[in-house]
């Protein structure tokens, strides 16, 4: 990951707020806009216990842009450590299993999600703007779907996996 | 007792002897305050008059504990209210047992139905799945099972719904997004597909 300037730590807004369900703009990854965009959601995302993504619908930005961070989570296998990826896009998803998840946006509910647990996803880190492909496995898997869906617009409410698959959540962070 | 006349009429053709209705199914249905044990007690007071369970769901709605159960008993309705009198002594549990008619796979989609999965969810108004389940009914889809949530501000609903053949699940689409629209809500229909391994 390159370098990023000092970043804020935003409002984080909640569903049924719409920026949430508003497909994201492709960015410039050098934009200066953008980079301080990285470097806020990574600011965020670390001061939420908990939280191993963030995406930019989720602080009131309809923009292909996210960030992840599984490092030290127990279900985590291979892992990335903190990073930001602009635009990404997934090339494929195999091995899909069953698990419960939940959202900073969805803070009331957790839900169960049948998400691929191998993942290859390309995409541009912010400042340089290079292409970057991602593989990687389980927890972290994930995570980058349910951001990229984020950045499409959707929340994983758009993806339970039937009508009791919605459950309510047991601890509030 | 017009349970047991009622009771021996829907299960005559399995009734051999006169007096208790011969394996009848009974509906059961528990809610109240939630507390561990409830289960335990409901099941081990049915075992108690030969109930077998069939089918049943459970589940805690904002902490209420709600429980249909479905089971298969020679007892009358009068004896299984006296089995499952404690539970309900304490005044949290409301409990009531009534016949139901057995029907052997009635409801199941038939292979020419399809099923989808409809996922709705945005701010809580009244009458969100009044309008949704309209517009399923204008479509003569079927609900066969319903699942919704409030939250802060939140409202979720979740339906499988069963399509007879020959209604085209775009138009059911179609007129489900412009009734969201109009809600100011999310929706969306998607397959559900049985895989037979
Ligand atoms: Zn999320």
């Amino acid at each position: 990951m390159p370098d990023l300037p000092v970043g804020s730590i935003l409002q984080v807004v909640r569903a049924p707020h719409p920026v949430l369900a508003t497909a994201g703009i492709e960015v410039d990854p050098r934009d200066p806009a953008i980079v301080q965009l990285a470097a806020d959601l990574l600011a965020t995302q670390v001061v939420s216990p908990g939280c191993v993504g963030l995406a930019a619908q989720q602080v009131g930005v309809a923009a292909r842009v996210f960030s992840v961070d599984v490092s030290g989570h127990p279900k985590t296998k291979i892992c990335h450590g903190a990073f930001v990826l602009c635009n990404a896009v997934i090339e494929s998803a195999t091995r899909k299993e069953r698990g419960r998840e939940g959202c900073m946006s969805v803070p009331d509910f957790t839900g169960d999600v049948a998400r691929a647990r191998r993942l290859v996803v390309r995409g541009q880190l912010p400042v340089t703007g290079e292409w970057v492909t991602i593989e990687t496995d389980g927890f972290e898997a994930v995570a980058l779907q349910h951001e990229i869906d984020h950045t499409d617009g959707l929340v994983f409410l758009d993806r339970v996996a039937g009508p009791h698959a919605v459950h309510p959540r047991r601890t509030y962070l | 007792m017009t349970h047991t006349a009622k009771l021996t009429a829907v299960s005559e053709t399995r009734s051999e002897t006169s007096g208790h209705p011969e394996h009848h199914v009974l509906a059961v249905t528990v809610i109240g305050d939630d507390r561990p044990g409830i289960i335990a007690e409901l099941t081990a007071a049915l075992a108690s008059v030969g109930g077998n369970l069939e089918d049943s769901t459970m589940t805690l709605l904002r902490g209420h504990f709600a429980m249909v159960v479905l089971a298969r008993t020679d007892a009358t309705v009068g004896e299984v209210e006296v089995a499952l009198a404690p539970l309900g002594e304490s005044g949290e549990l409301s409990v009531d047992v009534r016949a139901v008619r057995t029907r052997e796979a009635s409801g199941m989609p038939s292979a020419d139905h399809s099923a989808y999965l409809l996922r709705v969810h945005g701010a809580d108004r009244p009458g969100i799945v009044a309008a949704m389940a309209g517009v399923v009914a204008q479509h003569h889809g079927n609900i066969v099972d319903l699942g919704t949530r409030l939250g802060t501000d939140l409202y979720i609903l979740m339906a499988e719904v069963v399509l007879p053949s020959g209604v085209d699940p775009e138009l059911l689409r179609s007129d489900l997004a412009r009734v969201a629209r109009e809600l100011g809500v999310d929706a969306s229909l998607s397959d559900v597909v049985d895989d037979l391994l």
